[in-house]
């Protein structure tokens, strides 16, 4: 019996380095989907900080650190990013380990790059460290965090990792032409 | 020709640029308008309908005589205008319109029938014979009248789109907007400063004007320094801001790349979103132009436009320069003329009572009544007091006043507002949201009024935003009254041009006036005023203005047309950027793509997904023989087939099971951990949504499977229920479609195969049909489904994603190995019409569970979505059409999709249509043609011969009428 070889989402596609932009894949142990049941929102928060040190986050926010972070995902739900969970108790929850592709877009024209792909407000006083949100990049649907001062993760879809990277790349390089 | 001591070019850096093929060189900061003028070419470019040789008219991107296009090839770049164009090494530029020269063009016999090509002619004339207008007509109009040409070729170059947001967006960077931004940037506001020019600054750059005891170019520098050290603030120069928008939303076009020699990766242009809470409109104000006989020879401009090439760019446009205006402003021509050193001929001006303080022969109430020379100017005709007098000069500077830019101010259906003091629309008050106005486009026309509105509206600004601006030390400058009276036509004999860009003249206005075409939107489509690129930015005013006198109204009472964006020209390829190629749409891949694409499968695309079509052997040579073998495979050993593009819902929660029993028409809330269901989805409307498997992993946890096609509009549909219908349900939703690489392993060997493979291997008694679980393959925890859509004994096996390609490759030698292999959506199609299992072709939207056949799948032990509608007596009449299979009667023929029935002995016309065909297929298995369609009372003819048409492939066959399931009805395969 042959074993089964795992590919990252990105596998062949990253990293690049562009102008004052890189792009690289991120890769996590687990990515996992809570979203309390009723009434169970602070037992599941509290769940988490004990798991994995980040509570539960408000919408359009993250909470966490680069190893271990929690993102604001949809109505009353969230994506763990990081440690694999044990199970809690009053919580929907879902491995999402393989549904996405991830990356982050760093570098002093990392904003600049997606100025030209999300519609939405960037500046630091509207999109700040901690901030997330379920936005566009081109035409896909996308969970953007910003992770750092010139730090950014996407979340794109596992099957649009190609689309993701090219748009990515297309942007980059327009920004990184104009010197 | 240049002008020594004058001008923000820079000298030291000479540019070698070619137009028409002819070498020339201009200096960096030139426009290709103002070199060619410092190299004494005027002649730029021919008029739409005339042919007339036409010069520049402008200094800005107003201009509508001087259009060229640049470069050659894929990347020509028709229509740019010359004022706006800036030169560059190697630039190469043509003039537009023309054959076979600009000097001598053969079109211009148009000129010569000019007294029969008035307004409304082409309307006129070529009404009949009415087939003549697309093929004949049209196209040789469309070739003699024209501007420049794409190069027919998909565009090599690159466009791109972005969004900026700020708080406060001020458009123009002239005196007014200078201030604003300045201002509104010290009160600590996030401002962008937006400027269709190369260089900042406005009129100070083409005005001789001191501004805090400075030259004005110097003060606009010592600003933008100031703005560019601050954070809070963007400079964004060759940008036009071409629309504005709801909820403080503005288009904006950037010029990237068009001042640069091309480089592959830059775009040439960025289409900007800005959105911002508050904006200043700042843009100035155009000059317009006087309509006398032959206004429009080149050599004749605007006297503000004069002004620009002589103090921006120390060109001076003429060697003896004449000025004719009806407002002190353009005295200030004359002025620096000869503070310059070139020589003024004569200023005229047609007020008696004007004070006119230059050294030259003065005219005073008198007009310029005509012009003479043929490509250059050569002499006008002065009128004064009944007297006529020819003055010899080879550039006359005019000018008719000022109007203010107010266009977007209109964008959101704003009408502007008369102001008879200086005759003309300044815009109304609060016509756009969040905008504000200062400058000259408000109708302030001194250099201090303009500055000082700046400053005062952006500190209004500012304090509306919560911010305190500091009461601005206002800076010097002119103060000079702009006195005028109002000055239009000049009566005379010939054609006083009002639309330089589509020829339209005086004479025309007044036609349309006498066909009662009175209406100023009437006239101007009657006589294509305005319609121009330049959208009449030069003539609309004038235009109503001699609309209004025909018709005996007021100016106000006559109105302006309609301001719409774009502002300027926006090339569609800005608007549509990235959206081409690759960037047209995301690309959605399954795991087993690489792999897919290795094997050499035709793709073909399923929604946004990719999927292989079939998988070629050597030796084959058409599609079919791939199929045939692969339907083999699975009737007879086993096949492979990637499913993952099937939508998969996680749902759990307390009401998980509620929510299906709601939204299916069958029961989900008895289904056993570790079973799999059929189940149909309705609309609201009683139609039949979708169909799919769902699978109970726990006590509140199901999968939910959706067809590729409806998977977004499955979980959107969920999501509707659960916030709209039935919020108080603790249910929670995920898509898991990309978490799994799912593969079908479907044949008499599957199990075979399987027990290869996963660590624990299957039994009947373990997994019968239907049953689902968790199971190991090579370690690896996956999902196994014993579900089929081919009939045979198969199940779907499921890992996360990131072992798809490998689990792929495995699965399909395995099966190699055991006699099958790999199968594509060609043998899936036919293993699904061959068991009569339904897709989107036949649940197209319009077919209910009673047309397939499926009526007694809605439960009628409980509610669902979609049941009332779905008993309405319309939707269960027997006379509907309803599912049947089809085959050949007799030799078989072919049998076609979208072909339509009808019974054999009645014309094949819409009256006595039966029902349609939806799926067809080869059946290697049952060696024919086979087909699924909806007949009327289907189910009840089953042996009845019908016959199929096809109207538009030309196909005629009769079929037997029969049932759907064409093969196994009893489904003992599938269990075995």
């Amino acid at each position: 019996m042959g074993d089964l070889i795992a590919k990252s989402a990105c596998d062949g596609l990253l990293p690049l380095e562009i102008g004052g932009a890189t792009l690289t894949e991120i890769v996590f142990d687990a990515i996992t989907s809570v979203a309390p049941w009723r009434g169970h929102e602070q037992a599941v928060s509290d769940a988490l900080k004990s798991q994995m040190g980040a509570a539960f986050p408000a919408p359009n926010r993250s909470t966490g650190k680069a190893k271990s972070r929690a993102v604001w995902s949809g109505r009353g739900q969230a994506l763990v990013l990081g440690p694999p969970l044990e199970p809690i108790a009053g919580a929907a929850m879902t491995d999402q380990t393989d549904a996405w592709a991830c990356v982050a877009l760093e570098g002093p024209a990392a904003r600049d790059v997606l100025a030209r792909l999300v519609p939405i407000d960037l500046r630091d006083g509207s999109f700040k460290r901690g901030h997330a949100a379920r936005t566009q990049l081109m035409h896909m649907s996308i969970v953007l965090m910003r992770t750092g001062a010139d730090r950014y993760g996407i979340m794109a879809l596992r099957s649009m990792a190609g689309t993701l990277v090219h748009d990515l790349e297309t942007a980059m390089e327009a920004v990184a032409a104009r010197g | 020709m240049r002008v020594q001591g004058r001008g923000l070019v820079d000298r030291n850096s000479p540019v070698t640029f070619r137009f028409d093929g002819i070498a020339y060189e201009g200096f960096a900061g030139d426009t290709l308008a103002s070199a060619l003028l410092a190299n004494d070419v005027r002649l730029m470019g021919r008029s739409f309908k005339y042919h007339r040789p036409r010069g520049v008219l402008t200094a800005g991107s107003e201009e509508p005589n001087a259009l060229v296009t640049v470069g050659a090839g894929v990347g020509q770049e028709p229509n740019m205008r010359a004022t706006v164009q800036e030169i560059y090494p190697g630039l190469e530029a043509q003039s537009q319109n023309r054959w076979p020269s600009l000097g001598f063009d053969l079109l211009s016999v148009n000129d010569l029938a000019a007294p029969f090509l008035g307004a409304g002619f082409y309307y006129k004339t070529f009404m009949w014979p009415r087939a003549f207008w697309e093929k004949l007509y049209e196209p040789v109009i469309r070739r003699a009248a024209g501007l420049g040409a794409l190069s027919g070729k998909p565009d090599g170059d690159r466009y791109e789109r972005a969004w900026a947001f700020c708080d406060l967006l001020v458009i123009g960077a002239g005196p007014a907007g200078l201030m604003a931004a300045l201002t509104a940037a010290r009160a600590g506001l996030d401002v962008i400063l937006a400027d269709e020019d190369a260089r900042m600054g406005g009129r100070l750059l083409a005005e001789s004007h001191e501004v805090d005891g400075m030259p004005g170019p110097d003060w606009v520098d010592s600003v933008l320094n100031e703005l560019q050290a601050m954070d809070n603030v963007r400079l964004m120069s060759r940008t036009t801001v071409t629309g504005a928008y709801d909820q403080g939303t503005y288009g904006a076009l950037e010029r990237v790349g068009h001042h640069l020699p091309r480089a592959e990766k830059r775009p040439l242009e960025t289409f900007w979103r800005i959105v911002a809470r508050r904006s200043i409109l700042a843009a100035g104000a155009l000059e317009r132009p006087v309509a006398f006989t032959n206004n429009d020879r080149p050599g004749i401009m605007t006297a503000g436009a004069v002004r620009t090439y002589l103090n921006r760019y120390g060109v001076s446009p003429g060697k003896a320069v004449t000025v004719f205006g009806n407002n002190d402003d353009a005295h200030r021509t004359a002025r620096d003329l000869i503070a310059a050193g070139v020589h003024v001929s004569a200023v005229i001006d047609a007020r008696a009572d004007a004070a006119v303080d230059v050294k030259a022969p003065i005219y005073k109430g008198a007009v310029v009544s005509g012009s003479s020379g043929r490509k250059q100017l050569e002499s006008i005709t002065v009128r004064s007091g009944g007297r006529e007098e020819k003055i010899a000069t080879d550039c006359l500077a005019m000018s008719g006043g000022w109007n203010p830019t107010v266009h977007l101010t209109c964008h959101m259906n704003g009408r502007p507002t008369w102001r008879e003091d200086i005759q003309s629309f300044v815009p109304t008050p609060g016509a756009i949201p969040g905008m504000e106005v200062a400058g000259a486009c408000n109708g302030t026309m001194t250099t201090a009024a303009c500055l000082r509105e700046g400053a005062e509206v952006a500190a209004r600004v500012a304090a509306d935003l919560g911010k305190k601006a500091k009461a601005a030390d206002l800076p010097k400058a002119e103060d000079d009254p702009y006195r005028l009276t109002a000055l239009w036509h000049v009566p005379g004999k010939g054609r006083a041009w009002l639309d330089f860009q589509n020829d339209v003249t005086v004479k025309d206005v007044k036609q349309a006036a006498t066909e009662n075409f009175r209406s100023v939107e009437h006239m101007k489509r009657y006589t294509t005023q305005g319609m121009a690129t330049d959208q009449g930015k030069n003539s609309n005013v004038a235009a109503l203005a001699i609309l209004a006198d025909a018709t005996g109204r007021g100016i106000p009472e006559t109105g302006t047309t309609t301001f719409r964006p774009p502002y300027a020209p926006v090339a569609i390829a800005a608007m549509g950027s990235g959206a081409t190629g690759k960037g047209f749409a995301p690309e959605r891949k399954t795991t087993s793509h690489a792999a897919t694409v290795e094997r050499k499968a035709p793709l073909i695309e399923a929604g946004l997904w990719y999927r292989p079509s079939y998988f070629p052997q050597a030796g084959e040579t058409n599609w079919r023989q791939s199929c045939d073998r692969e339907v083999g495979y699975v009737r007879n050993a086993v096949g492979i087939c990637d499913v993952s593009t099937l939508g998969k819902i996680d749902i759990q929660g307390p009401d998980a099971a509620r929510l299906l029993d709601f939204v299916y028409t069958n029961t989900f809330s008895t289904l056993k951990l570790g079973r799999v269901r059929y189940g149909l989805m309705l609309r609201e409307d009683g139609h039949v949504m979708d169909d799919g498997t769902t699978a109970r992993l726990g006590e509140h946890h199901y999968v939910m499977t959706t067809t590729t096609a409806a998977a977004g509009q499955v979980m959107k549909h969920l999501d509707f229920v659960t916030q709209a219908l039935h919020p108080e349900w603790d249910v929670h939703l995920i898509s898991v479609t990309e978490q799994w690489a799912q593969f079908a392993v479907a044949g008499p060997k599957s199990r075979e195969l399987l027990n290869g493979l996963l660590d624990t291997s299957l039994s009947d008694d373990d997994w019968p049909f239907m049953a689902c679980g968790e199971v190991s393959v090579a370690g690896v925890t996956g999902r196994l489904f014993r579900i089929s859509f081919s009939g045979e004994h198969a199940y779907e096996l499921a890992v996360p994603a990131r072992f798809g390609d490998s689990l792929f490759r495995l699965l399909v030698a395995r099966a190699e190995a055991m006699g099958g292999g790999a199968y594509g959506m060609e043998a899936l199609n036919v293993l699904r019409v061959e068991k009569g299992f339904i897709t989107h072709s036949e649940i197209h939207g319009r077919t209910t569970a009673y047309d397939i056949g499926m009526e007694r799948m809605i439960s009628a032990k409980k509610d669902c979505i979609g049941k009332t509608m779905a008993a309405r007596p319309g939707l269960v009449d027997p006379e509907r059409e309803r599912l049947v299979g089809l085959r050949p009667a007799g030799a078989a023929k072919q049998i076609t999709a979208g072909a339509h029935l009808f019974n054999p002995g009645d014309a094949p016309v819409r009256v006595n249509d039966q029902g349609y065909v939806t799926s067809v297929a080869f059946s290697p298995t049952l060696g024919m043609n086979i087909a699924l369609g909806f007949l009327k009372r289907g189910p009840e003819r089953y042996g009845e011969t019908v016959k199929l048409v096809d109207h538009a492939r030309g196909v005629e066959t009769l079929c037997e009428v029969v049932n759907p399931v064409f093969f196994d009805p009893e489904g003992g395969r599938v269990r075995g």
